[in-house]
């Protein structure tokens, strides 16, 4: 990740200055509201007639969306010149794994209630939620090495070597949900077009 | 062949909406003897149509089998009828409701073929009216682990087979589905199954006594997305046997290709029987998630156990005796 500049550097006050300074807290805003919408629909509307599926399933598809917003960032610096945007990486990264999680949650917590043995059955049983596994494994590591101190201390090199487990995470995530669906696949369809466009510009960018 | 009669009853209790202040003109003109006055209000002379007015309710429904759990309450209307697996129109659970406007299920006509006695096509009240119809209150069970409890109104299966006599080479009964693209806007796309989705029934299990045709639920003719004008409801196997808006009724030899087996044999098979005890690639069926009006109460509710034959052993674990529920699941 590269190092970030602080905008808060002694000056007096210019636009440009300022909207570099608030991009990030928008954007962690932003970032907010899908949940904080579930949230709401929840307590008021309701999530229809079976609310936990809807609610894990929401969750599942900003857990993926996130996922591929943080990989879009470094395309998008790339195709706009827009180095700011770069600033953003982590903390997208983040709260997709924090979607992960609470995706995760809904399944373990709310719909099994925490059965262990019923869970276990199914990480073992069902292709589906195996392959979801494999990616909460490799997403996890990537969260807890998301620090400064985890930079510095793993090194550049080992770091970025690291943080590549995204892209197969990614396509795990894509792959799980191919296959949670019974028939009618244009939903995943769209998220792997979009996967196999980011993967092209990293390709092109390395070739070019 | 049983016949349709009215108690004076039942004018009273539905007295309720203008819709039945319509009906109860109808029956009034029928009365006294103006035909030509029933035939304005679109019933054939003499009859009146099975289906109520827009909006109304059955007239004449008995109340029928209904043996439920302590922990069964009927599911409310709004959950039965935005809730649906009905991919003709879209895979998405609430898409049915959403689109399912355009359909027109009157009127409508069946075509019974295959090795019967009488086959032939007939309207939809020449196929019901002969026949009581009758609440019963079912659970359904669905292959994804969900369920609810549906008070249903329709006709034994039964009774519309003896009409057409079998001949003693039928094994099987096949239903197809309509298909209508021009209303039905998952059928535009063939990737998501292939038109017309076919289920069936082996004879035996057709006879058996709580196999329904169903015309309406809640005592309301059945809305698009659940199937209307008439549909399959057989609350011993999963939901995906219960075929929908029902245009070909065909007495094989040979066991139908059912739809979802077809496209997935390793995952569904021809019985479909509900089995806590034969797992799904996909979902567990030991456990189910019980349907009531969702909100914070659904987030709460514990998932349940499955019932075998969702609770129907009684009724029909006979028909299976000897066979591998596993092998032939
Ligand atoms: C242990 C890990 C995981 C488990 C147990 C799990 C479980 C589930 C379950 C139970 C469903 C719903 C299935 C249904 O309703 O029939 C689902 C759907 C989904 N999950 Fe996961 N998941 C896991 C990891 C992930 C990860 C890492 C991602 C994304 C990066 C993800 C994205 C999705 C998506 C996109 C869907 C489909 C949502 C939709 O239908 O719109 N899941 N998952």
């Amino acid at each position: 990740m590269s190092a970030e500049i602080s905008p808060a550097s002694a000056g007096a006050f210019t636009w440009d200055r300022a909207w570099r300074g608030a991009l990030k807290p928008v954007v962690f805003v932003l970032c907010l509201m899908p949940l904080l919408w579930l949230i709401v629909r929840a307590l008021t509307v309701g999530l229809g007639a079976n609310p936990i599926e809807a609610g894990i399933r929401y969750l599942g598809d900003w857990a993926l969306r996130f996922v591929l917003i943080a990989l879009a960032v470094t395309p998008l610096r790339i195709a706009t010149g827009w180095n700011i945007v770069a600033r953003l990486r982590r903390m997208l990264g983040l709260f997709a794994y924090f979607h992960v999680v609470v995706h995760i949650f809904g399944y373990v917590g709310v719909d099994h209630f925490f059965d262990w043995a019923a869970i276990g059955n199914d990480i073992v049983k069902r292709t589906y939620i195996t392959v979801g596994m494999m990616a909460l494994v490799m997403l996890t590591p990537l969260a807890i090495t998301s620090t400064d101190g985890m930079v510095r201390r793993l090194g550049g090199a080992a770091w970025r070597r690291l943080h590549q487990l995204v892209y197969p995470a990614a396509v795990a995530g894509v792959i799980h949900y191919f296959m949670m669906i019974k028939a009618g696949y244009q939903e995943p369809l769209l998220y792997a077009v979009i996967l196999a466009a980011l993967f092209g510009v990293r390709i092109y960018k390395k070739w070019a | 062949m049983l016949i349709r009669h009215k108690k004076p009853s039942d004018v009273a209790s539905h007295e309720i909406t203008p819709e039945s202040v319509y009906l109860d003109r109808r029956r009034f003109i029928q009365a006294s003897g103006l035909i030509a006055g029933s035939m304005i209000l679109g019933a054939p002379a003499g009859q009146a149509a099975v289906m109520p007015a827009k909006g109304g309710q059955f007239a004449d429904v008995t109340k029928g089998y209904r043996k439920l759990g302590e922990n069964d309450t009927p599911t409310p209307f709004e959950s039965v009828t935005t809730y649906n697996n009905y991919y003709e129109f879209g895979t998405g659970k609430e898409d049915p409701a959403e689109n399912a406007g355009p359909f027109k299920p009157q009127p409508w006509t069946v075509t019974v073929d295959g090795l019967c006695a009488h086959p032939g096509t007939v309207g939809f009240d020449d196929l019901i009216k002969p026949h009581a119809l009758e609440e019963r209150i079912y659970r359904m069970r669905c292959v994804e682990a969900w369920s609810m409890v549906i008070p249903w109104v329709g006709i034994p299966l039964a009774e519309i087979v003896k009409r057409f006599e079998p001949l003693g080479a039928a094994k099987y009964i096949r239903f197809e589905t309509i298909v209508r693209p021009a209303e039905m806007v998952g059928q535009r796309s063939a990737h998501i199954l292939p038109w017309p989705y076919v289920e069936g029934l082996r004879l035996d299990e057709a006879m058996n006594p709580l196999a329904l045709i169903a015309v309406g639920l809640y005592g309301q003719p059945l809305l698009n997305q659940n199937g209307a004008p008439l549909r399959l409801v057989t609350p011993w196997k999963y939901g995906f046997k219960g075929v929908k808006s029902i245009v070909r009724i065909s007495f094989t030899e040979v066991e139908p290709k059912n739809t979802w087996r077809e496209m997935n044999a390793s995952e569904y098979g021809f019985y479909a029987n509900v089995n806590p005890k034969v797992d799904h690639p996909r979902w567990t069926q030991a456990t189910e998630r019980r349907l009531g009006g969702g909100g914070l109460a659904g987030i709460l509710e514990p998932r349940r156990r499955t019932l075998m034959f969702n609770g129907y052993e009684e009724e029909v674990a006979h028909l299976y005796d000897g066979m591998s529920l596993t092998k032939y699941y």
